[in-house]
């Protein structure tokens, strides 16, 4: 995948995209106005933040734990308003 | 196929064939439906996609959200594209070019590439029986264009096409065209409707919907942020709001059989859906009664228990 744009000249037929996925590339965290803060002594891993983000930014980590990739969440706020345990607080981000 | 294939969140698998990185509006209910649909459908699966929000959103060049094979194709023609790519695996099955593992084949349509531009595309795949689900993104209105009217915008809705004015008060003065009864009028072998608040409906439908034999139509209500004119957070709960208040029947037809999968044991007031969303801010008393009254219909010919009398 590059990120140079291509031309007229070396488009491949159709438009055709080779890399599966390749989206993950792009950083949509620059959508947000606000962050999650996500506290893990109030989590009982229940999974809903991860069900409901329309972004794919909520992961399991390698300790089991559910955190929010900040590279993609946009800031929605959908996870911290479903969260029975009211665990995900919302932000401002900083300049 | 009575059996849940997902009991519950933890059943879901967590890989992720329409990825993050996609530039969907913060808070997009299509792109809840789509990740779970998805999941569903597993990797050994061909995607065709009308134009519209979620082929808009996924696919600015040279990214894609895709992690598995997708065509963009026109705005009328999804299901002729998928019944032919269902064609062709059956045919290369037949001749032993491809392995016999099944291929499932999924469109998706927003509710404008459904109810009106690609309908008889689709009326006539589901007739001739092929074998694919077709899932109709319904956010209610021509949402990438910038929101106008479809057949499937509801009663009252404002919309850049439908504003309300003197003359037409309401807004949107016709009524929501029911495709899932349409759709179900032909006979196909399995036809549900669900929305993203309810993801475990949602994904056992797909599923099903898959696993069929034959065609499958899933129409799942996305609520759209800046189209019905919600705080983006609130996505979910307008969503599960409209299922409380009886805005959306959520039930599968199998073989004919309707049932309702979510089912409010009781019911809540239309206003508290509408009220929640600026597209409805212009709506009189009478109109929402209207409204209330129509739902109330609907509602008791599904078996739904009638409003509690006290609001
Ligand atoms: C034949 C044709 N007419 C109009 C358009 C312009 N167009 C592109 S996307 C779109 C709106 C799609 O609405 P809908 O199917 O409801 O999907 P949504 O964007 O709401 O998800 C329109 C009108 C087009 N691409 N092709
Ligand atoms: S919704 Fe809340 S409790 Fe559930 S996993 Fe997410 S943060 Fe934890
Ligand atoms: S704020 Fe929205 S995008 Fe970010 S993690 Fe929560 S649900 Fe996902
Ligand atoms: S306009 Fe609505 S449907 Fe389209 S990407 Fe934005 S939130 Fe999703
Ligand atoms: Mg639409």
């Amino acid at each position: 995948m590059t990120t140079d744009k291509p031309t007229v000249k070396n488009l491949p037929i159709a438009g055709i995209i080779f890399v599966p996925g390749s989206a993950k590339e792009y950083n949509t965290g620059a959508f947000r106005s606000q962050k999650p803060i996500l506290d893990a002594k109030l989590c009982t891993k229940c999974g809903m933040c991860w069900v409901y983000c329309p972004d794919g930014a909520v992961f399991v980590n390698s300790e089991g734990m559910y955190e929010i990739n900040l590279k993609y969440c946009k800031g929605c706020g959908i996870c911290s308003e479903e969260c029975a345990r009211k665990a995900i607080k919302m932000v401002d981000e900083e300049e | 196929m009575s059996a849940q294939a997902f009991r519950s969140i933890k059943d879901i698998p967590l890989e992720e064939y329409f990825t993050p990185g996609h530039r969907a509006c913060q808070g997009c209910g299509e792109t809840i439906a789509v990740r779970h649909i998805l999941k569903a459908a597993g990797p050994d699966v061909i995607v065709v996609n009308a134009t519209g929000c979620l082929e808009v959103i996924s696919s600015p060049y040279p990214y894609t959200a895709w992690a598995v094979p997708w065509y963009h194709v026109a705005f009328e023609n999804a299901a002729a594209v998928a019944s032919g790519i269902e064609a062709a695996l059956k045919v290369l099955t037949r001749k032993n070019l491809i392995s016999g593992k099944k291929i499932h084949v999924v469109c998706f349509a927003g509710d404008g590439g459904t109810a009106d531009i690609g309908f008889q595309a689709l009326s006539g795949a589901l007739e001739r029986g092929h074998d694919f689900l077709y899932v109709c993104l319904d956010n209610e209105a021509y949402m990438n264009t910038g929101i106008q009217r479809s057949s499937s915008t509801p009663y009252g809705a404002w919309t850049t096409t439908s504003p309300p004015g003197k003359v037409k008060p309401a807004g949107q003065m016709t009524y929501k065209k029911d495709l899932p009864s349409i759709f179900a009028a032909h006979g196909i072998p399995y036809v549900a409707t669900a929305t993203v608040a309810y993801p475990l409906d949602l994904i056992n439908k797909a599923k099903k919907g898959l696993e069929v034999e034959g065609p499958a139509y899933l129409h799942v209500y996305t609520p759209c942020s800046p189209g019905w004119r919600i705080p983006s957070e609130k996505v979910v709960q307008v969503s599960r709001l409209g299922v409380q208040t009886g805005m959306f029947l959520i039930y599968e037809v199998e073989n004919g059989q309707l049932r309702l999968t979510v089912k409010p044991s009781r019911r809540k007031p239309v206003t508290e859906y509408l009220k929640m969303q600026g597209r409805f801010r212009h709506l009189s008393d009478e109109d929402v009664e209207r409204i209330q009254r129509l739902v109330d219909e609907r509602c008791a010919k599904f078996g739904l228990p009638p409003l509690e009398a006290s609001t």
